[in-house]
């Protein structure tokens, strides 16, 4: 599939605005998070802001953006719909979080209330946008089990590590709790991953170039000829290769860039406290993000698509 | 609305039966629909660079073409592919908008090219590539089984069939009502062992193929005399007598 830089931003930056968010939510309910009043309403909006430039690079991709608004009318069957309605309900709750935050304060009951329900929306954002690929049957790298975990797993985790820069840059000191809460989240994205791989790598496609042209029957199936001798839509939509060239560098760098060194630098910071903590959290958080990123490329270049069985391709 | 209309027994299920014993790969189905279509409800199928080194474009319909087995028993077919008109097609379920539907009446599906955003989801939802995003309009375009040719009162009656079906030189399309066991076409493909192109996925298609047909099984080496006898005419004459 096309790894293209709107979809793969739209998933990674909301990813870890939506993940910022639920930590904000949840450990300020949980009774963790400072209590600043300077601190809450410019993190929560760093993390509506991360998960707003995610939303509106996905509008870059399609060929009206002027009609997105229709986009939220198919909720009962479209998970795209599904994630546009509730990405956008989202925004209630967490300006209300916002705003409780300032005006009643950190651990007022509706702050706390607010800041769960915020969490929880955008958490079922996240979960959404994952349904979109698993339910894409022509894609079985996509639709699978794997798939919806592992999404949430990484927003969670680049979330997080993105609230520890934030608090120990901001509050200067607070952030321990926040870095070891992306350091375990850190080693399950590395579990969930190579999970992921093996599986994708052993498990075979259960459609063939022989079930797509049903001529199974009197033999092995290969192409003649192709119906066109130039690219078209589906090829250059459904039939991207360069990914698969590089893929096993490039599952390592995602690991290694997004959580193995973070990871390390995460646990440095734990133990070594402030100031190491402010430049070594900052470091770390945006070290996940670019491995997100290396990830999502990969969760597009690496998957591939029935339709181009027809042009006598492996899937 | 994307939801599937609820289908009952008997239902009207228009769709093609292509015959891959017939099909003689000429591409004219393939012409001939984007010839009509650039004109027809979906007008235009537009081209990129279309007298330049790398023409492109939207067609609704493509002529594949494969080779099957090994040896003298191997077959050659020619396999045209369209939308195959899903009793359950997720291109329209993951819509978000509402432009991409199933026709309740007859089982057509359709985008309504007014309201589609463009987003491709459906693109990648079709297991068969049915569907061409229009870079030009920004919009998708697939097989309309020419609803502007079918309903079409002001052409004669035997025309009104899907435009590929019209200019088949070998008469391997053939379009009818597929929900209905007593018509031609279903005869057709209960007769023929008409199949489903990848049921694994479970989109359940409409549109049905025509196995080719089997032959007598060709023995697998040659016999060796066959060589010596003559040359020229007399040697093809020979083999033709031979078989």
């Amino acid at each position: 599939m096309n790894p293209a830089f709107s979809v793969i931003l739209l998933t990674t930056a909301s990813g870890a605005g939506y993940g910022m968010l639920f930590w904000l939510g949840i450990l300020d309910a949980a009774g963790v998070m400072p209590p600043n009043l300077s601190f809450g309403i410019p993190a929560i909006f760093i993390a509506l802001a991360l998960a707003s430039i995610g939303l509106l690079a996905s509008t870059l991709h399609l060929g009206h953006p002027e009609r997105a608004w229709r986009a939220i009318s198919q909720w009962r069957s479209s998970w795209l719909s599904r994630e546009g309605v509730v990405s956008l309900f989202t925004y209630l709750p967490a300006l209300a979080f916002a705003a409780a935050w300032g005006i009643a304060g950190p651990h007022a009951v509706v702050t706390m209330v607010a800041g769960v329900v915020a969490a929880l929306c955008g958490m079922l954002t996240v979960f959404c946008q994952a349904m979109i690929y698993a339910s894409l049957p022509p894609v079985r790298q996509w639709h699978n089990r794997f798939v919806p975990p592992n999404l949430v797993l990484l927003s969670l985790a680049s979330g997080a590590a993105c609230l520890a820069a934030m608090v120990t840059f901001w509050l200067s000191g607070a952030g321990r709790i926040m870095a070891a809460v992306a350091f375990v989240l850190g080693l399950g994205c590395i579990a969930a991953k190579i999970a992921y791989w093996r599986w994708m790598d052993r498990e075979p496609s259960s459609s063939t170039i022989e079930s797509a042209t049903g001529l199974g029957t009197i033999g092995a199936v290969r192409q003649l000829e192709a119906p066109h001798i130039e690219e078209n839509f589906l090829l250059r939509e459904m039939g991207f290769r360069i990914g698969r060239k590089h893929g096993d560098r490039l599952r390592g760098i995602a690991i290694g860039v997004g959580f193995v060194v973070p990871a390390i630098l995460l646990i440095v910071g734990i133990i070594l406290g402030n100031p190491a903590a402010t430049v070594l959290f900052p470091i770390a958080a945006a070290m996940t993000l670019v491995g997100v990123y290396v990830e999502r490329w990969l969760f597009f270049a690496q998957a591939t698509h029935t339709v181009t069985l027809y042009y006598g391709r492996a899937v | 609305m994307t939801s599937i209309p609820t289908q009952t027994a008997g239902q009207k299920k228009l769709g093609l039966v292509i015959d891959l014993d017939t099909c003689v790969g000429c591409h004219a189905c393939a012409v001939n629909c984007k010839e009509w279509n650039t004109s027809g409800h979906f007008a235009p199928l537009t081209d990129f660079d279309p007298y330049q080194e790398h023409p492109q474009g939207v067609w609704l319909n493509r002529v594949h073409s494969y080779e099957a087995g090994t040896g003298p028993n191997s077959r050659t077919v020619h396999f045209p592919r369209s939308c195959l008109h899903c009793e359950q097609p997720a291109c329209v379920t993951v819509c978000p908008t509402g432009a991409s539907y199933k026709r309740a009446e007859d089982g057509i599906v359709l985008v309504n090219t007014e309201i589609c955003i463009g987003c491709k989801l459906c693109s990648w939802a079709c297991p068969y590539g049915a569907r061409e995003f229009d870079e030009d309009q920004g919009v998708m375009k697939k097989c309309t089984l020419c609803i502007d040719r079918i309903y079409n009162e002001n052409i004669p009656e035997a025309e009104r069939v899907p435009a590929c079906v019209s200019t088949c030189p070998a008469h391997a399309r053939h379009f009818g009502d597929l929900g209905d066991p007593a018509s031609a076409v279903s005869q057709l493909v209960a007769e023929r062992g008409g199949y489903d192109l990848m049921p694994e996925t479970g989109y359940k298609p409409v549109n049905k193929y025509l196995p080719p047909r089997r032959r007598p099984p060709v023995a697998e080496t040659a016999p060796a005399e066959a060589e010596s006898a003559g040359t020229g005419v007399l040697r093809w004459i020979d083999r033709v007598l031979s078989r």
